[in-house]
């Protein structure tokens, strides 16, 4: 025990309340408390909030999604409302929308982790399954939209009986690796996360089923300090390979617009702008996944409010970067001298057609992301809620704006069309929405939904140069 | 089926406690032990005196032979194999390969430093002396267990009990193994 002149000493000499971090998790019941509350909801009976969303989800994934996936697999990609001269549609609009969906999730769990922010072990868990799903969403569009789905062989660079080869000078063609690059390394990452939480259900299972499932998977860990010392080097790797893939895949699918030479795609920001478009709206279904999951599964002292309010916060210098973009998109687009840039931009606000996405796009993006600088609008669930919501709302438009506003009028008025969603593109949309809140309810209820051992390890009960951590001398309160 | 040591357990309540206690057993001379926690421990992989983990070269070696084998593939697809004018560029030139050979590093060094640290840790294993144990099931929970393995040259029964009892440890108990 230090002696007590000394702790008063230290104490003086701490920093005042308002100063101090905010504690990762509120009303602590200590280590073996911590398990329990972390594994009690995928141990529990499924509560009737959850079977009611899954049903309504199942039914979106498994009777919508697959009919209107067959239908335009087996007709042929005029089903969809794309045609020329808008040969992208919502199928793009909706690759783009996942791809950045995705985004925030990784930024989460691995740039929070490098930066050793410790809040980041309570959400980086939900935000890493939240990069896996939406992935696997949106590598979907590119491969059906496509049209022969069957041919989606010849993207890879397989011999076949043809000869040919891909062409790998084509942004396309990257795309197709980053999208698939990032959907096997996130769902990598997000399994070894894992592991250690699999063995803490695995050692708490009551019947033979789970034993034998959570034994399976945990493939034998044992946390011992040899394995955690190869473990946390591997984690340090994944984290630092998938920061590289958040500025990559969306730079990539940004450069799929800007290398073609049409008037609102061919501008240098594009890749920057693609990258902070998708974690923006990635925060915004973060806000939405936190605000609701920790309410339903009765987190409130884990994912505390300290914690959304960082989200909030990262949502809103996002969007802050995005504004900045748009102002400098506008600017461009003036500053260039170019009749049909400056037409563009000037159609998307004020055209004949979609003139309202553009100011749906102004009046969530730019004006409702104002409300987070409020603490009182940062600290209030409900809000947050319905911001994130919009924000996903925004950058979909935002997404249709570039996709549909630059095809729809090119150069040429001979080659003006407009263009409609079909019943087909719209159903696909749900079928996907429905796909995704499926795997997520599922992850929810059977997988360790909190990093369990990494949030343990971020109490002061896991410090051992902390008193409570068992420090005898030296040690910090 | 006959039975043989594996070794001794200890528990400990808190990572201060382990990580004081494991210094003691590495300076009592022994080499065959390990410690078993709930989550990594700071300082431990000093106290353990291991060295920079492997990981990162499987991770290295792997990403960098995933960069260089698709530099070579463009080259034998696009530029050798079916070579093809692309607006008249050139057939083969190293920036257009950067792109997808970087994305393909990533891959590779993502699957490395998950197989890499699998196989160091010699993962995935089927049986270890200690999942059989109840009381281990404490070491994903709250308890910190120090293990001294009955195959280290200064193990002794009677010297290493009265060792882990010295340094703290609680329910201290016998391992054992099928043989």
């Amino acid at each position: 025990m230090a002696d007590l002149a000394n702790i008063e000493e230290l104490k003086q000499l701490a920093p005042p309340a308002e100063l101090r971090r905010a504690p990762v998790v509120e009303a602590n019941p200590g280590l073996g408390g911590l398990t329990d509350k972390l594994s009690a909801f995928a141990e529990a009976r499924m509560p009737l909030w959850w079977k009611i969303a899954f049903a309504i989800a199942a039914f979106a994934a498994t009777v919508i999604f697959p009919i209107c996936l067959f239908y335009q697999v087996f007709t042929g990609v005029g089903v969809w409302g794309n045609n020329h001269p808008n040969m992208w549609g919502w199928d793009i609009v909706n690759f783009i929308w996942w791809v950045g969906v995705a985004h925030a999730g990784t930024l989460i769990s691995s740039m929070l982790f490098l930066t050793r922010q410790h809040w980041r072990t309570t959400i980086g868990r939900m935000a890493e399954a939240m990069t896996v799903f939406s992935v696997a969403m949106a590598g979907l569009y590119p491969a059906i939209h496509v049209g022969r789905a069957w041919f989606d062989w010849f993207m890879f660079p397989i011999p076949n009986s043809n000869g040919n080869w891909p062409q790998f000078k084509s942004p396309l063609m990257w795309d197709v690796f980053a999208v698939n690059t990032y959907l096997v390394v996130s769902s990598l990452f997000w399994f070894m996360g894992m592991i250690p939480d699999f063995a803490v259900l695995r050692d708490r299972s009551t019947t033979r089923v789970r034993r034998f499932i959570f034994s399976f998977l945990a493939m034998g860990w044992t946390g011992s300090a040899w394995q955690w010392h190869n473990y946390e080097k591997a984690y340090v790797v994944l984290c630092g390979l998938c920061t590289l893939l958040v500025f990559t895949v969306s730079s990539i699918v940004g450069l799929d617009f800007c290398t073609a030479q049409l008037a609102g795609w061919h501008a240098t920001i594009f890749p920057l702008y693609f990258v902070i478009g998708a974690v923006f709206c990635g925060f915004g279904m973060m806000l939405v996944l936190l605000t609701s999951l920790r309410k339903l599964c009765h987190l409130e002292n884990i994912i505390t409010r300290s914690h959304i309010d960082k989200v909030a916060k990262l949502a809103l210098v996002s969007g802050l970067i995005i504004n900045y973009i748009y102002l400098m998109e506008i600017f461009i687009a003036w500053y260039s001298g170019d009749p049909y840039e400056r037409w563009v931009f000037g159609h998307r606000f004020f055209g004949q057609t979609y003139w309202y996405f553009g100011w749906i796009l102004i009046g969530i993006n730019v004006c409702v992301t104002q409300l987070l600088w409020f603490k009182k609008v940062r600290s209030h669930l409900g809000l947050l809620l319905v911001i994130g919501i919009l924000i996903n709302l925004g950058m979909w438009t935002e997404r249709f704006v570039i996709v549909v506003g630059s095809t729809y009028q090119d150069f040429l008025p001979a080659n003006w069309g407009k263009y409609h969603p079909t019943i087909w593109d719209v159903g696909l949309y749900v079928g996907t929405l429905g796909a995704f809140f499926m795997l997520y309810l599922l992850f929810v209820k059977f997988l360790p939904v909190i990093a369990i051992s990494e949030v343990k390890g971020a109490t002061p009960q896991g410090d051992p140069h902390h008193r409570l951590g068992g420090a005898t001398k030296g040690g910090h309160s | 089926m006959s039975q043989k040591v594996y070794g001794l357990m200890a528990e400990f309540d808190s990572p201060g406690a382990v990580l004081r206690a494991a210094e003691q057993v590495r300076d009592a001379g022994y080499r065959r032990w390990d410690v078993f926690t709930p989550f990594p421990i700071h300082g431990l992989d000093a106290v353990m005196r291991y060295q920079n983990s492997l990981v990162g070269w499987v991770s290295l070696a792997m990403g960098a032979g995933a960069f260089m084998s698709v530099v070579g593939l463009i080259w034998y697809a696009n530029a050798f194999d079916y070579p093809l004018i692309v607006g008249g560029k050139p057939m083969f030139s190293v920036p257009m390969t950067f792109v997808p050979a970087y994305i393909m590093m990533i891959m590779g060094a993502a699957v490395g430093a998950l197989l890499g640290m699998l196989g160091i840790n010699q993962l995935p294993r089927l049986h270890h002396p200690l999942l059989a144990k109840k009381s281990f099931e404490a070491a994903s929970r709250d308890k910190f267990i120090v293990v001294i393995g009955a195959n280290d040259p200064q193990f002794n029964a009677v010297e290493t009990l009265k060792l882990l009892g010295d340094i703290g440890g609680q329910h201290i108990e016998i391992v054992e193994d099928q043989e």
